[in-house]
């Protein structure tokens, strides 16, 4: 302490600078903190406001005074049951079928050399660049009744007649697929790039044959990144629109398109309100869920 | 010590393990592995013996890593035969080659605890759970870890991880265990002890083993003999001390140790470099150039009157650096040659001599080495 004074011309003997120290670090945490203060404003006017406003308005009867009618309804009406089954079963298959082809995609990309794997990769991100109602149009014209599969299949004498390959739960599951697979493969193929060869060489060495290794060490490990691909992909689907919507034809109604009947037809926010919110709560308590199991996951180390 | 206490399993792994029954010799023949058009495996021949500790050493590229794993299976070469004892390996599976195998980065299973890593081969082989649990217990406790069982592995030190690899890999009584610098990501001190440790282990078990690394001095401390590669190729195989005391290329002189070198000039069977005659015990030609390699340890600063059975030389200091146990001390001989010094420091000596003292060093006759000078091709 002595000595320090000693060369401490600026401040009084003993000055040890700390409240100077104390206020720097707290600007160098200011100006970081303030780099998020756009995002944060952005985020609080475009998200916060509007839910709030929603969840204010599903209490609301339709003379505007505080009532539990719109949820009342919900449970009362089997309609709005059926709604939330199409929903459930939909994002289940369509998050089944995106592991299925998700996963195997994930290993082989994986296990290619960098500079493929990055290149393979732009082609599973390619549709992201084109939108989201070209890539349902493209599906109508390749799946409606006189559409090229049907063309091609009578053409080619598969079939006689045209089938029916859209406007029902397969064509809206094969054009949930087609736009949820890149949100299952991402997050797998990010964790399976992680996890270390020497790994399963040293389970190889143990005496583990390659399909022994891959469901001991491999498959554990790849675990956490299966669970936030299908966490990702379920939570889009509950609240997918577009696709329903076109592929579906009217007959798989889903919640998102349940909310746009009620505003566009009926007018209804506060019905439309009410669904929104059940929505968001199932929503997070999925979310919640997957990171209990995912965590789960993580006490054998699965996470690292 | 440990063994005394607890029941004799420990003992029993080593019993087993070791013996000329079960120590396999290892037989590389005409390996060859390329990339393209560059080779990294050009022709290998290796014999490693039943029961030999077994070192590869080299610089990165010089091919040490691409032989053991060729050995351990992982990587398919383009021709060549590998044995283990009598049996052909070179098309064999991995996991049917029974080695034990230390990886640099543990390679130890994250999701699973310490002892479900080391007992994960004998549950492989089906050995019932009793027994395993068992021979886990025991193969912990001679690397230190009893009762470390239910740790988790982000829970272990470095060397702890290291050592549960080493008791995963020696647990099922492997008769063949390969090493890929096991120690390299260790601090200096831990990487001293674990030489030592696994020395002890290696007598322990008498298990073939080959462990690579490009350490020099880390193969030296280790093995029965080392092997230096060069591009590929197997520049000189022999005992450490033999290696050290006559490197017989100047490639592998510049790889062990931190050698000086001289051109030396010899005309009709008498040898001159940097201004004196050079006594040696065999010549390597009586016409032409050698060259002459100068351990620093082995070099000697001469007094007045002393260098009696020497080769001695005369130049002047140029910097020196204290090193605790030893003062390295740069010196340039007379023509220009510049030649090193290790000399072992004592207490209450002197400041080292400032740049510009003229010095005397010494070399004894029996430590002189000369190289062959189509030796010096190498790089």
């Amino acid at each position: 302490m002595t000595a320090a004074s000693a060369f401490d011309s600026a401040g009084p003997a003993g000055d040890d600078h700390a409240a100077g120290l104390r206020r720097d670090q707290w600007r160098e945490r200011m100006g970081l903190a303030s780099l998020a203060a756009p995002a944060l404003l952005l985020v609080t006017i475009t998200m916060l406001v509007p839910v709030g406003w929603l969840f204010g308005l599903s209490f609301l009867d339709d003379n505007g005074a505080l009532s539990l009618e719109h949820y009342r309804r919900m449970l009362a009406e089997p309609s709005y049951g059926r709604t939330f089954r199409t929903t459930f079963e939909i994002s289940f298959v369509t998050t089944l079928i995106c592991i299925l082809l998700g996963y195997p995609l994930a290993y082989f990309l994986s296990q290619l050399p960098r500079r493929a794997a990055n290149l393979c990769m732009i082609a599973v991100l390619l549709p992201f660049w084109t939108s989201l109602l070209v890539r349902t149009y493209a599906w109508l014209v390749l799946l409606q009744r006189s559409g090229l599969i049907n063309t091609w299949g009578m053409k080619l004498g598969l079939w006689s007649e045209p089938l029916q390959l859209v406007h029902n739960m397969g064509g809206t599951l094969i054009g949930m697929v087609h736009i949820m697979l890149p949100f299952m493969v991402l997050p797998l193929y990010g964790t399976m790039r992680a996890i270390d060869r020497n790994l399963l060489r040293a389970a190889a060495s143990l005496g583990s044959t390659p399909v022994h290794g891959f469901w001991t060490v491999f498959f554990p490990l790849s675990l956490p990144g299966l669970a936030a691909g299908a966490s990702l992909v379920f939570v889009l689907c509950l609240g997918f629109y577009v696709t329903p919507a076109m592929l579906g034809g009217g007959k798989v109604t889903m919640v998102s398109n349940r909310i746009a009947n009620d505003i566009e037809l009926f007018f209804n926010w506060g019905a439309a309100s009410a669904l929104g919110v059940v929505l968001l709560v199932i929503t997070l308590v999925v979310l919640v869920l997957a990171a209990r199991l995912s965590r789960g996951a993580g006490l054998f180390g699965a996470g690292h | 010590m440990r063994l005394a206490g607890d029941h004799e399993r420990p003992r029993d792994v080593a019993a087993s393990a070791s013996g000329s029954a079960t120590a396999l010799p290892i037989a590389v023949r005409r390996l060859s592995k390329a990339y393209g058009a560059v080779p990294v495996l050009d022709e290998i021949d290796l014999d490693v013996r039943p029961g030999e500790f077994l070192t590869l050493l080299g610089p990165s590229g010089s091919g040490k890593t691409t032989l053991l794993m060729a050995i351990a299976g992982f990587l398919r070469p383009d021709k060549g035969s590998i044995r283990f004892g009598e049996r052909e390996v070179v098309r064999l599976a991995p996991h049917k080659r029974e080695i034990g195998m230390v990886f640099q980065n543990y390679a130890l299973f994250p999701h699973m605890d310490v002892a479900r890593n080391v007992g994960f081969p004998l549950r492989l082989r089906r050995v019932p759970a009793a027994e395993t649990a068992r021979r886990v217990e025991s193969a912990l406790e001679m690397f230190q870890l009893g009762g470390f069982g239910t740790r988790r592995i982000d829970q272990l030190s470095g060397g702890q991880r290291q050592r549960v690899a080493l008791a995963r890999a020696i647990v099922f009584e492997p008769r063949i265990i390969l090493m890929d610098e096991p120690l390299s990501a260790l601090d200096k001190q831990l990487r001293e002890r674990m030489q030592i440790e696994l020395r002890q282990l290696h007598e322990r078990l008498g298990t073939t083993t080959v462990y690579v690394t490009h350490d020099q001095r880390e193969a030296l401390t280790m093995s029965d003999r080392v092997a230096i590669l060069d591009r590929g190729r197997i520049a000189r195989i022999d005992t450490p001390r033999a290696i050290y005391d006559d490197p017989g290329s100047r490639f592998v002189a510049e790889f062990i140790g931190e050698s000086s070198f001289l051109d030396v000039a010899i005309a009709n069977g008498i040898a001159r470099a940097a201004g004196a005659t050079i006594r040696a015990d065999n010549l390597p030609t009586r016409q032409g150039r050698c060259t002459m390699v100068l351990r620093p340890e082995r070099l000697h600063l001469l007094g007045p009157g002393e260098g009696e059975g020497m080769n001695c030389f005369e130049g002047r200091v140029t910097g020196a650096v204290y090193q605790g146990d030893t003062l390295l001390l740069q010196t340039v001989l007379n023509g220009g040659s510049p030649v090193a010094l290790r000399l072992t420091t004592r207490g209450g000596e002197g400041p080292p001599p400032v740049p510009g003292t003229p010095v005397r060093i010494g070399i004894a006759v029996s430590d002189t080495v000369l190289l062959p000078d189509e030796a010096r091709g190498a790089p």
